[in-house]
């Protein structure tokens, strides 16, 4: 059996919202047949108040060994460096310090979210809290437990980020983990999975043909490409929403709105309204993963000359306006 | 001077099967709890986060605040901001709006009876009661058959969300001027499908009959009868239960409640109507009464009441008087409890309101609410897929004005939700939260006036258990907390 222990700093709980949306199998069953013996989790377990405190304590005592550490949510590390923001309830004691001695006693410490991984939401603005990741603050390295923390099966923190998570994304870190088919190597350099992390957004997003053409969605509701001028990040932004799809056949994009590059660091922060699109001169200022500039700006030019009624014309619709044309109907 | 039996002082926590994080300090006396002192341990700063950015953002960030209410979140400042620009969504917005806030909040409801509320009734403290076996082969945590089967039918309903909103939680497709997605007549065929689904788990697992049947009880005879001859279902498993642990008689808080007013109908009013209940009379609700005391919140400015629009979130560093990060709304000067038992009264609702008046609010009677709903809403929806016009606009627009002070009122699973938005200089110049859990789990105020949670605390019997107790849990569970929406 694999052990697992998992703790909710300070986020929103909805990774572990998402993660009971899992399917097929769903969360319960797929621990169980992953052979993951689930310590205790707070939003699931039947141990309440000072029984699950000494779970938490056998933990960090050696007395119960723990394979994987989840932690959701940021690490609150004010104010002053006391951890006082966030207190795990009924031990007077900060969440912060838990984590560190949690962390200390696992065999693989998993951040899930981007709060948990990099900080997130919670550190936006001025970050009163001081909220940072396990490993990162934002894309900086150090983060709660420091740049050369590995734990004790030699892996840094692994970055499942993602706001929220993917549920899948989740459960298949977890598989991959409890078999022991997760390396180094496996880990892109935001120390997030490559399985769904080598992927862009971009991927299978049923906007491509209006993105070809840049053909663009002007507001809410319409069906172009969202890049020009709604804020999208797809063609940045490192996961496989669109591959995967969320809750049966959603994704943001499939959602009607921008993709927020949410499984980055710092996305919280991307320094411009998350659904408006910053220019230069016309322009957007944030290019296509590997795409060099000037082949982009002729490209676009070239294709919006280039690009169909049909497409220009649904692009800033609701609904399909004009139908793609069928040849040889039989009908003259 | 009589001799009294000592005081026991203890810290309760960590509450788990609650969002987010709780701890209780309670005073024991004769084995019974004397005072309650309610500590929401973790602060973020939503407020401060919001604060300065471009008020559009508040549609990204506020969801954030909360990864089970996230939706409630986007539709309050989604309302805010429509309100600020002077906007109403088309009726295909309204409706489409309505359907995911709805499917958000039935799937809390769902997740709450199943998954929180239940598993402590199977806890071998109560091996000996006669309906033990059962409870524990339905409900035991994370291993029960029923319990197991709502995680399912509740990730099958948010395929809807999937379909409309594009994923759960924390969706953008809800704007101020509608959504930002279209639906056509053959999504409208999937999610009819998917509710009919929804429906066909509730009548066979959970109530053993008709929706309709559910709604149509009226009062708590009603449900003696159900209890002794109603068709079999988890429902009346409930009900065995609850009335063998006297759950009417416990966790009865102060008798006054408060909704927003849930699923706008698009002529000013709302499927569940907006209202205050006091002692069973209903008055209306006014925003401008509703004012947060900083008294016993680690928060300075304790030396005014703050409303809303007035309101502050500075966190006191130094502060070693407050005991919670939760600020303490109040309702022309009094506490107000939210949620479920506070919409079904204030709708009017024959059963909850008699089940109110015979006991008042207690575990029972909002457990009771909460199905009650799951029971009333699937009916509504199906109404608003069928009133969906394919050929009709969903999103409106309008620029945001320079400067704009407006409200974002909706109702969560758990409650009352309100947005208190200030726009100047074309920025967010405040923003400030008013979540249910903060009305239901809100410390005492400079009267010493105790929150509902804690009210509903005191005399709670705990024997010898102390902090072990499980009728606290239930009291604590009975209002289906969500701390990370309390303080945000």
């Amino acid at each position: 059996m694999t052990s697992m222990l998992w703790i909710q700093s300070g986020g929103c709980g909805g990774c572990t919202m998402s993660l009971l949306n899992a399917e097929s199998p769903g969360l319960l069953p797929m621990l169980e047949e992953a052979g993951i013996d689930l310590l205790w989790h707070p939003s699931l377990s039947e141990e309440t108040g000072a029984e699950a405190t000494a779970i938490l304590e056998a933990v960090c005592a050696g007395t119960r060994p723990l394979d994987i550490l989840c932690v959701e949510g940021s690490l609150l590390r004010g104010p002053g460096g006391s951890g006082r923001f966030h207190v795990l309830a009924g031990t007077g004691r900060a969440t912060i310090h838990w984590v560190r001695d949690l962390a200390a006693a696992a065999r693989h410490v998993v951040a899930v979210g981007t709060c948990a991984a990099y900080g997130g939401i919670t550190a936006a603005g001025p970050n009163v809290t001081d909220a940072c990741g396990l490993q990162y603050d934002g894309r900086r390295r150090g983060g709660l437990l420091g740049e050369g923390f590995a734990a004790r099966g030699g892996l840094p923190v692994v970055n499942v980020a993602g706001c929220p998570t993917h549920p899948n994304w989740v459960t298949e870190t977890l598989m991959l983990l409890a078999g022991g088919a997760l390396g180094a190597t496996d880990l892109d350099p935001f120390q997030r999975p490559r399985f769904y992390a080598d992927h862009l957004v971009h991927h299978g997003c049923t906007r491509n043909e209006y993105y070809e053409y840049k053909a663009s969605a002007e507001k809410p509701s319409d069906l172009g490409c969202m890049m020009e001028h709604m804020g999208c990040l797809g063609t940045q932004a490192h996961a496989d929403c669109n591959t995967r799809l969320w809750n049966g056949e959603g994704s943001c994009t499939r959602g009607g709105y921008a993709c927020i590059n949410c499984t980055a660091p710092s996305f919280e922060e991307p320094g411009h309204p998350f659904q408006e699109t910053p220019k230069f001169a016309g322009i957007p200022l944030g290019l296509p993963t590997d795409m060099p500039k000037a082949w982009f700006v002729a490209l676009a030019s070239l294709s919006k000359a280039a690009t169909p009624e049909r497409v220009r014309r649904n692009a800033a619709a609701d609904r399909i306006v004009v139908p793609p044309t069928i040849r040889n109907t039989g009908k003259s | 001077m009589t001799a009294t039996a000592p005081t026991r002082r203890l810290i309760v926590g960590p509450f788990n099967r609650v969002e987010g994080d709780l701890e209780v300090q309670l005073e024991l006396e004769d084995g019974r709890v004397r005072a309650a002192f309610v500590n929401a341990p973790l602060f973020r700063g939503f407020e401060r986060i919001l604060e300065g950015r471009d008020p559009r953002d508040a549609l990204t960030v506020a969801p954030r605040i909360c990864g089970i209410c996230s939706v409630s979140q986007s539709h309050a400042a989604a309302g805010a901001l429509a309100a600020a620009q002077g906007i109403e969504p088309p009726a295909n917005g309204r409706l489409a709006t309505n359907l995911i806030l709805a499917t958000e909040n039935l799937g809390d409801h769902l997740l709450h009876f199943h998954a929180f509320f239940m598993p402590d009734f199977a806890r071998d403290a109560y091996a000996a009661r006669p309906w033990f076996g059962a409870v524990r082969e339905r409900f035991k945590a994370t291993q029960g058959s029923s319990l197991r089967r709502a995680v399912e039918a509740r990730t099958a309903l948010y395929h809807m969300l999937g379909l409309m909103a594009g994923k759960w939680p924390h969706t953008l497709t809800i704007q101020p001027g509608g959504v930002a997605r279209p639906l056509d007549a053959r999504d409208r065929v999937r999610l009819q499908a998917q509710l009919r689904s929804f429906r066909r788990f509730l009548e066979t697992h959970l109530f053993g009959t008709a929706l309709e049947t559910v709604a149509a009880l009226t009062g708590a005879d009603d449900l003696d009868r159900w209890r002794t001859e109603g068709p079999a279902g988890d429902f009346r498993l409930f009900l065995a239960l609850a009335a063998d642990l006297d759950l009417a008689g416990l966790g009865r808080a102060h008798g006054r409640f408060l909704s927003h007013g849930a699923y706008p109908d698009g002529a000013g009013g709302h499927l569940y109507r907006r209202g205050v209940v006091v002692g069973g009379t209903p008055h209306p609700f006014d925003p401008a009464e509703v004012a947060e005391d900083h008294t016993n919140s680690r928060m300075t400015g304790r030396d005014r009441p703050h409303p809303p629009f007035a309101g502050s979130t500075i966190p006191d560093e130094a502060d070693t008087d407050g005991y919670s990060w939760c600020k303490a709304p109040r309702l022309s000067g009094l506490p107000a409890e939210t949620g479920a038992i506070a919409r079904q009264l204030a709708d009017g609702h024959p059963l909850v309101r008699d089940l109110v008046a015979r006991d008042g609010g207690s575990v029972f009677s909002r457990v009771v609410a909460r199905l009650l709903e799951l029971a009333r809403t699937v009916p509504a929806m199906e109404g608003w897929l069928q009133a969906l016009d394919p050929a009709a606009p969903w999103c409106a627009t309008a620029p945001l004005p320079a400067s704009a002070q407006s409200i974002g009122l909706t109702e969560a699973a758990r409650g009352a939700l309100g947005h208190w938005l200030r726009i100047e200089q074309g920025r967010i110049a405040g923003y400030q939260i008013i979540a249910p859990t903060t009305w239901n789990f809100s410390p005492r105020d400079a009267a010493g006036v105790q929150g509902p949670l804690e009210k509903a605390l005191e005399g709670v019997p705990v024997g010898d258990e102390g902090g072990a107790s499980l009728a606290v849990q239930h009291v604590v569970r009975s209002f289906d907390p969500c701390m990370v929406c309390t303080v945000h």
